[in-house]
């Protein structure tokens, strides 16, 4: 009985520190956006540049562009949609952090064996005279 | 200990006599969240099979041939643009102003319309040139992926307005602040995707 109740005083406890929060933070500052948006600029403008007029090797081009790309998306992640490790108690920050895995094994899996299937098929005028 | 203790127990132990209180829409950003997790899975996998098939060009015209970066440029920069401005009508929700608010939402509403004008027009060239998705591989998947964020973008439009009526008739009650609570992950997430494809599939495809 005891149990009972302290898990269900914690947890109101929690829901309002969750609400007062939620008021206060949720949408940002104005300062955080323009932050937001001059990193985005920076961070579109220089793979662009890069790109049309192709200073570098293609290699590190690509390299570069691919990073620049994933910094971006952290910069839009806290500035535009406000991510942090308390929001919704946690729980959006886990479902981002599943989704990234799945979303890395199911483009580097799709990438990897489909390279590797294409590599080990026979090509494509050997199996016509094979006829 | 009698059988009526042993229940008593039986039901402090197992289940809650009252279920907690939650306020109405309580669990609806978090829910939201999650089905933007779930759309984030469907881009995965066009972004995958992009991948697999981004360089099977089957005679047709490749990257190179097709994309015009200016264009793509001009497109970024358009939702880009739409970001901050959506920023700026939620800060302006938070603070009760409802002409700004409503404002703000205009000005996201028509860059969002000028990106779905540039997208349009950058589709109806490639097939007018006779680069349609049917051509190659490479192009089908390219119209799959590219014309599926469009085709979100355009929902979160039809969505922008339909907002914009409700916040106009009832004013910025709750409902409505949740709501575009919503549109703005919604919108905001859109943009996390248009990174992916300005770099995987037009900047890398020019690398090619």
């Amino acid at each position: 009985m005891s149990a009972d109740t302290l898990d269900r005083g914690g947890h109101d406890h929690a829901d309002h520190a969750h609400d007062a929060h939620h008021d206060e933070e949720d949408h940002g500052s104005r300062r955080g956006y323009w932050i937001g948006f001059l990193l985005s600029v920076v961070l579109t403008a220089i793979p662009f540049w890069l790109v049309m007029t192709m200073p570098l090797a293609k290699q590190a081009t690509a390299l570069i562009i691919m990073a620049f790309a994933a910094v971006q998306m952290v910069v839009h992640m806290i500035f535009f949609l406000h991510m942090n490790r308390r929001a919704e108690g946690g729980w959006s920050i886990m479902a981002l952090i599943f989704t990234v895995v799945i979303v890395g094994i199911a483009l580097s899996g799709s990438l990897w064996v489909m390279y590797h299937m294409n590599e080990n098929m026979m090509p494509m005028q050997d199996m016509a005279s094979m006829g | 200990m009698s059988a009526t203790d042993l229940s008593t127990l039986d039901r402090d132990m197992f289940h809650l006599a009252e279920e907690p209180h939650h306020p109405e829409g309580s669990s609806t950003m978090l829910g939201f969240w999650l089905y933007l997790m779930s759309d984030c899975l469907i881009f995965a996998m066009l972004f995958a099979t992009y991948g697999v098939l981004g360089t099977s060009y089957a005679g047709g015209p490749g990257p190179k041939e097709l994309f015009e970066l200016p264009l793509v440029a001009v497109n970024t920069a358009m939702l880009l643009f739409s970001s901050i401005t959506y920023g700026f009508a939620m800060l302006n929700m938070t603070e009760g102003k409802k002409g700004a608010t409503l404002g703000w939402l205009a000005i996201t509403g028509l860059f969002g319309l000028c990106f779905i004008g540039i997208e349009l027009y950058e589709f109806s060239h490639l097939i007018m040139e006779g680069a349609g998705p049917q051509r190659s591989a490479f192009l089908s998947s390219f119209f799959t992926l590219v014309g599926t964020h469009g085709l979100h973008v355009t929902f979160g439009l039809i969505w922008l307005v339909t907002l914009m009526v409700q916040v106009q008739a009832k004013g910025l009650i709750p409902a409505n602040r949740r709501r575009l609570m919503c549109l703005s992950l919604f919108w905001h997430f859109l943009d996390v995707i248009w990174i992916g494809v300005f770099t995987f599939v037009y900047l890398m495809g020019m690398l090619r």
